[in-house]
C-alpha cells in the first residue's frame, strides 16, 4: 500500500470513528486501534499514539458545538475533571506495580454491568424524581438544555455528586493505567449515578476526555509513539467526523443513543475480558 | 449553522451574570474551534508539502504492511527541538507534527483560559476548582517528562 492509499483509507474509517465518538462521548479508540493494527498491520505503539491524538480530536471537534449549544454542562465537567486528573496521576504512579491483566477483567465486568443497567433504564428520562442533592446545590450543577428531538428545553437536576466524583476518580486511574480515554466509564457514571440526561452525559464526557488524553499525550509524544504520518490522517478524519456527529446529537432520540451506547459498551467489555483472560 | 440553532429555544440572557456565562461559553467554543481549524490546516499543508518533497510516497508500496513495523522512513520527531529544526528546514513532517502538538495543547489551553473565565464570572469556587485541575494537568506533564 502506498502512503497516499493509506492516508485516504484511514481518513474514511476515521470519519466514522469521529461520528460515533462524538455521539457517545467516547474517543473512538475502540475503532481506531483495531483498524490500524489488524487491517493496516501498524505496530500497536503507533496505533495507541494515533488513538490518543484522535481522542483529543474528537473531544475538541465536537465540544466546540456542544458548548455553544449548551449541551455540555461546563460546571459538572470542571468539578469531575478534578477527580479524573487526580485519578490519572494515581494511575500513572501505580502503572507497573499492578497486574494490569486483572484490571482488564475487573473493568470488563464493570462495563458489562453498566451496559445491563443502562439497557434496563433505557426508557427512563433523567431527573424525574427529585433527590436531595446538597453538593450539587452548593456547586450549582443543576441546569437545562434545548433538546431538538423533543422540541423543548429540558430542565434537569444533578444528584449524587460524591458518588460521581468517586467513579470519575476510578475512571481517571484506569486512564492512567491502561492509556485509554475511559469515556465508556464516564458516561454511565453521569447517566446512572448523577442522573444527567444521556445527551448531556455524552456531550460532557466528550468535553472531558480531551483533557484526560492530553495529559497522557505528552508522554506518548516524548516516547516517539506519535507518528505524524499515521496520526495526522486519523486525526483529520476524526475531526471531520466529530463535527458531523455533533450536528446529529441534538436530533437523535435519547433512547436510540442509550441503545447504541449499550451495544458499544458490551463490545468494549468483551474486548477487555478477552484481553484479561488471555493474559 | 450552530450559531443560529444555539439561539433558538433559549431564554434571552436577562441578568448580567447570565450574559457573562454566555460570553464564556462562546469564548471556550471559539477557542476549541480555532485550535482544531489551525491543526487541520497544518495537517493538510504538511502532508501536501511532504508529498511534494517525496514523490516516492505516491508509488512506493513498502511504507506499511508486510514489514509489520508500520514505521515509514526517518525516525519519528519526538522532541520540541527536533520539531523546531524540522520547521527551519521546511520539512512537511515537522509541519504536521506542529499541528499534532497544537491539537494536544488545545484542551490544556482551554482549562487555563477557563480559570480567567471564572474570575470574569466572579465565581471564586470555580476559579479555585479550575486552577486545581490546571495544576494537576501541569503536574502530570512534568511527571510524564521525568519518566
Amino acid at each position: 500500500m502506498t502512503l497516499l492509499q493509506f492516508d485516504l483509507s484511514v481518513l474514511g474509517i476515521s470519519v466514522l470513528a469521529g461520528i460515533l465518538g462524538s455521539l457517545l462521548g467516547l474517543g473512538g479508540g475502540i475503532i481506531i486501534i483495531p483498524t490500524l493494527t489488524l487491517l493496516f498491520r501498524i505496530d500497536i505503539h503507533y496505533a495507541i499514539g494515533a488513538s490518543i491524538v484522535s481522542v483529543i480530536a474528537t473531544s475538541s471537534g465536537a465540544a466546540a458545538a456542544y458548548v455553544r449549544e449548551r449541551m455540555t454542562n461546563l460546571r459538572v465537567a470542571m468539578v469531575l475533571e478534578l477527580a479524573t486528573s487526580a485519578g490519572a496521576l494515581t494511575g500513572a504512579y501505580l502503572a507497573g506495580q499492578l497486574a494490569v491483566r486483572w484490571l482488564y477483567v475487573i473493568f470488563g465486568v464493570v462495563m458489562g454491568y453498566s451496559a445491563l443497567m443502562m439497557f434496563r433504564k433505557r426508557h427512563q428520562s433523567a431527573g424525574e424524581e427529585v433527590i436531595a442533592a446538597p453538593w450539587a446545590d452548593y456547586l450549582k450543577l443543576h441546569s437545562s438544555y434545548y433538546d431538538e428531538a423533543a422540541g423543548r428545553e429540558i430542565v434537569y437536576r444533578v444528584a449524587r455528586t460524591r458518588v460521581g466524583l468517586g467513579l470519575m476518580y476510578v475512571a481517571g486511574v484506569v486512564s492512567g493505567l491502561l492509556g485509554i480515554g475511559s469515556g465508556a466509564l464516564k458516561v454511565p457514571a453521569m447517566d446512572l449515578a448523577m442522573r444527567l440526561p444521556i445527551k448531556v452525559s455524552t456531550a460532557t464526557s466528550n468535553f472531558m476526555i480531551g483533557v484526560t488524553a492530553a495529559a497522557s499525550a505528552g508522554v506518548y509524544f516524548a516516547r516517539g509513539d506519535i507518528d505524524p504520518f499515521i496520526a495526522a490522517p486519523v486525526a483529520s478524519g476524526v475531526l471531520i467526523g466529530a463535527v458531523l456527529g455533533s450536528r446529529l446529537l441534538g436530533r437523535l432520540q435519547s433512547t436510540t443513543i442509550r441503545l447504541v451506547f449499550v451495544v458499544v459498551l458490551l463490545w468494549v467489555s468483551g474486548e477487555m475480558l478477552l484481553k484479561g483472560l488471555r493474559g | 449553522m450552530s450559531k443560529l440553532r444555539a439561539g433558538e429555544g433559549m431564554a434571552e440572557p436577562t441578568t448580567e451574570t447570565e450574559e457573562r456565562v454566555r460570553k464564556v461559553e462562546l469564548l471556550i467554543s471559539n477557542l476549541l474551534r480555532l485550535g482544531v481549524t489551525v491543526s487541520l490546516i497544518l495537517f493538510l499543508c504538511g502532508t501536501v508539502i511532504s508529498f511534494a518533497q517525496h514523490p516516492e510516497f505516491f508509488s512506493d508500496r513498502s511504507f506499511f504492511g508486510h514489514s509489520g513495523s508500520g514505521s515509514p522512513r526517518s525516525p519519528v520527531l519526538h522532541s520540541l527541538a527536533d520539531v523546531a529544526a524540522g520547521l527551519g528546514a521546511f520539512r512537511g513532517e515537522a509541519i504536521v507534527t506542529l499541528g499534532i502538538l497544537l491539537l494536544i495543547a488545545t484542551p490544556v489551553i482551554r482549562v487555563g483560559v477557563s480559570i480567567f473565565a471564572f474570575i470574569y464570572q466572579r465565581d471564586r469556587l470555580y476559579t479555585l476548582i479550575t486552577a486545581m485541575v490546571f495544576s494537576l494537568l501541569l503536574l502530570s506533564f512534568v511527571l510524564g517528562k521525568a519518566e
